[in-house]
């Protein structure tokens, strides 16, 4: 389960990593997005796997170990709805740029091929 | 402080959220009202930030007063803590967010939609990085300043805008990242995102998992390197600031200050925890500054532009800062929160006469512009309606008054006598040297050759900004006769300009208090325990209550005051 979680991370970082680095603004919204993905996930990681248990803790009966932690949750949550909008408004600079560069290079003009 | 006044804590970040929102029901068309409102709302956080400042210096009350929200119990609940440095900060934001709404209101608050909602959900990003004592919190307000900052940065539009909003985003959108990464380590290893838990919590962190944890704090560090603007990670910042509105690029002048801000307060209070922590990352913040100070001195000297010359005034000011905090001495630090009060007014003032400076090549340069982006509810005739039209009475002499100003705020920047600036940088070098042949002390943090090479550096990159500012003034109002003068300041903008000069000048008379007030600052900031004390003294745990929270805590917790 880790060892998938760990590479499945990796893998979206390192995707998101690559995009982001690209000249085509396009490529660089994937992989912003791709990024996110892999830092929401290691954020859920962050309160340890656990599967199959509830985060409340129920009456006053506290076994830690059965519970999952509920702050990472709160904090993808968090996470998640900022950087959607982000990334909307991201999109919109980027068809704005496009609109008035007539390029969708992220410069704004196409370098030196 | 009990009943009614302890709110003021919050009043910061609620009254410029209100009257933000108060602007989205507003028509554009009522531009007076919204003026009204939105400046305020500006004055009332000044007010408020003033009172705390005033309550923390009060000997017989807390120098750090915790606001709960909530009434949720800190580490449990998210905590404000308003003491010297956040109370500080918090009025610097608030003038410079004031002189920057008044300076809109001749013409920058005409040129795009929601100018005013904008620039007030900014100033509250702000005040709550500033008073947060939550590491999540503060991830929150960091994307509440941001967001608000991506839309001031597009305001009235343009391709300059547009080009440098798109790196602009996508650097900030990276830098999140890092925080997010680093937040989430922190949390794996300590289980708490409460800034004074955290110290308790890391002095009792296993060996094993200490360099783990180092590794998230690097990485938040990093976060906050990218919003400062330290080098290597700042090239996208004098484009953006240079391409932003006036009155947005004066605010922005605040921003960077942010991230400043919030390694100053960390770095306070890794310092009490002993061993592992001191001085951490120091001499990255160190060879950092002086990295970045070198880059923006050589920047300073590579440009005409004035916008841009003050883009990269604005990386010399977070780059010495940075490299006094990296140097470890304490009492550096007294005269860097001078510093930086000053520099952060003299930034915002030179932002909005670079605006006046470069008005007449804007204007040649209108044919390209476009319309604005969002075109929903923005009346496009609107614009028309003031073409040409001079919101009210040119002041004769603008030229004069303009050139006066740009003169007192070249020697504030650069740091000439009388004005703080000088006081300021005199300071720093004086307890500089002091700290680093000191016998006992000995080098804090980097060695004897960082130490002059620092020194060095501060003395030489205010030379460059001499030559640089004194370049673009003579360019501007000497040689030029014909741009000087054609030049006239509008009532609102004179106002703005004057305030800043004003209150720089008020800065250099009343240097004694000031310097008391950053010197208590330092000292406070230099024994974290007042602020952790402050934070988790009311905590009371009912053992067997919550079980997940580790001894860390510690029994004596509930018995302090």
């Amino acid at each position: 389960m880790e060892i998938v979680l760990a590479l499945g991370i990796g893998v979206l970082a390192t995707a998101g990593v690559y995009l982001m680095l690209r000249p085509r603004t396009f490529q660089v919204i994937i992989g912003l997005t791709l990024t996110t993905y892999a830092v929401n996930l290691f954020l859920v990681s962050t309160g340890r796997v656990k599967l199959g248990v509830p985060p409340l803790v129920e009456g006053a009966v506290v076994d830690v170990a059965a519970h999952a932690d509920p702050v990472p949750q709160a904090l993808v949550l968090t996470s998640i709805v900022i950087s959607f909008s982000m990334t909307a408004l991201f999109l919109v600079i980027l068809l704005a740029a496009r609109g008035l560069t007539g390029t969708d290079h992220v410069d704004g003009e196409e370098g030196d091929k | 402080m009990t009943g009614f006044a302890n709110h003021v804590i919050i009043l910061p970040i609620v009254l410029p959220v209100v009257a933000g929102a108060i602007m989205l029901l507003l028509d554009e068309r009522r531009r007076e009202l919204k003026n009204r409102i939105s400046i305020t709302a500006a004055l009332g956080i000044a007010v408020s930030a003033i009172w705390l400042l005033i309550q923390v210096e009060n000997p017989n009350t807390p120098e750090a007063f915790v606001y709960k929200l909530a009434d949720w119990a800190a580490p449990f609940g998210i905590v404000l803590v308003a003491d010297r440095l956040s109370a500080l900060m918090v009025l610097v934001t608030a003038i410079v967010g004031a002189v920057a709404l008044i300076y809109s209101i001749s013409r920058w608050a005409v040129l795009g939609p929601r100018f005013h909602s904008l620039l007030l959900l900014l100033l509250m990003g702000l005040s709550g990085a500033f008073l947060t004592g939550d590491l999540f919190n503060l991830y929150v307000f960091f994307e509440v300043l941001l967001a608000a900052s991506y839309g001031l940065l597009l305001h009235s539009s343009g391709k300059r805008r547009v080009k440098a909003g798109l790196h602009y985003v996508a650097v900030n959108l990276a830098g999140s990242f890092f925080f997010l990464v680093g937040v989430g380590l922190i949390y794996a290893l300590t289980g708490t995102l409460n800034m004074a838990d955290l110290v308790e919590r890391m002095a009792a962190l296993p060996a094993d998992q200490v360099p783990l944890l180092k590794a998230g704090a690097a990485v938040l560090g990093v976060a906050f390197l990218v919003k400062s603007g330290a080098w290597p990670l700042n090239f996208w910042l004098p484009t953006t600031y240079s391409a932003a509105a006036a009155p947005v690029a004066a605010i922005f002048s605040v921003m960077t200050k942010v991230g400043v801000y919030i390694i100053l307060r960390l770095s306070s209070l890794l310092s009490a925890t002993e061993g592992n922590f001191e001085l951490f990352g120091a001499s990255w913040l160190l060879f950092g500054g002086i990295g970045t100070i070198l880059f923006a001195t050589f920047g300073v000297l590579s440009t005409r532009h004035v916008p841009r010359i003050a883009g990269y005034a604005t990386i010399i000011s977070s780059g010495t800062i940075l490299a006094i905090i990296g140097s470890g001495s304490e009492a550096v630090i007294s005269s860097a929160l001078y510093y930086l009060v000053g520099s952060t007014l003299g930034l915002a003032a030179l932002f909005l006469l670079a605006d006046q400076i470069t008005r007449r090549e804007r204007l040649e340069a209108a044919g390209q512009d476009v319309g604005p982006i969002f075109h929903d509810d923005y009346d496009t005739a609107l614009l028309s309606e003031f073409e040409g039209v001079e919101l009210g009475e040119d002041i004769p002499r603008g030229t004069a008054l303009l050139a006066s100003s740009f003169f007192l705020v070249t020697v504030l920047l650069v740091g000439l006598p009388p004005l703080s600036g000088f006081m300021a940088k005199f300071g720093i070098l004086s307890s500089l040297l002091k700290a680093w042949v000191a016998p006992d002390g000995g080098p804090l943090a980097g060695t004897q050759t960082a130490a002059w090479l620092l020194v060095g550096l501060i003395v030489f990159s205010g030379f460059t900004m001499l030559l640089a500012l004194v370049r673009s003034g003579i360019d501007t109002f000497w040689t030029n006769h014909e741009q000087a003068a054609t030049m006239a300041l509008r009532p609102a903008e004179a106002t703005a300009v004057l305030m800043l000069v004003l209150l720089a000048i008020g800065l250099a008379l009343f240097a004694g208090p000031a310097l008391n007030y950053t010197d208590a600052a330092s000292a406070y900031l230099a024994d974290p325990d007042t602020y952790v004390r402050a934070v988790l003294g009311g905590v009371e745990l009912v053992p067997g209550d919550v079980a997940q929270v580790p001894d860390a805590l510690g029994g004596d917790a509930g018995e302090l005051p």
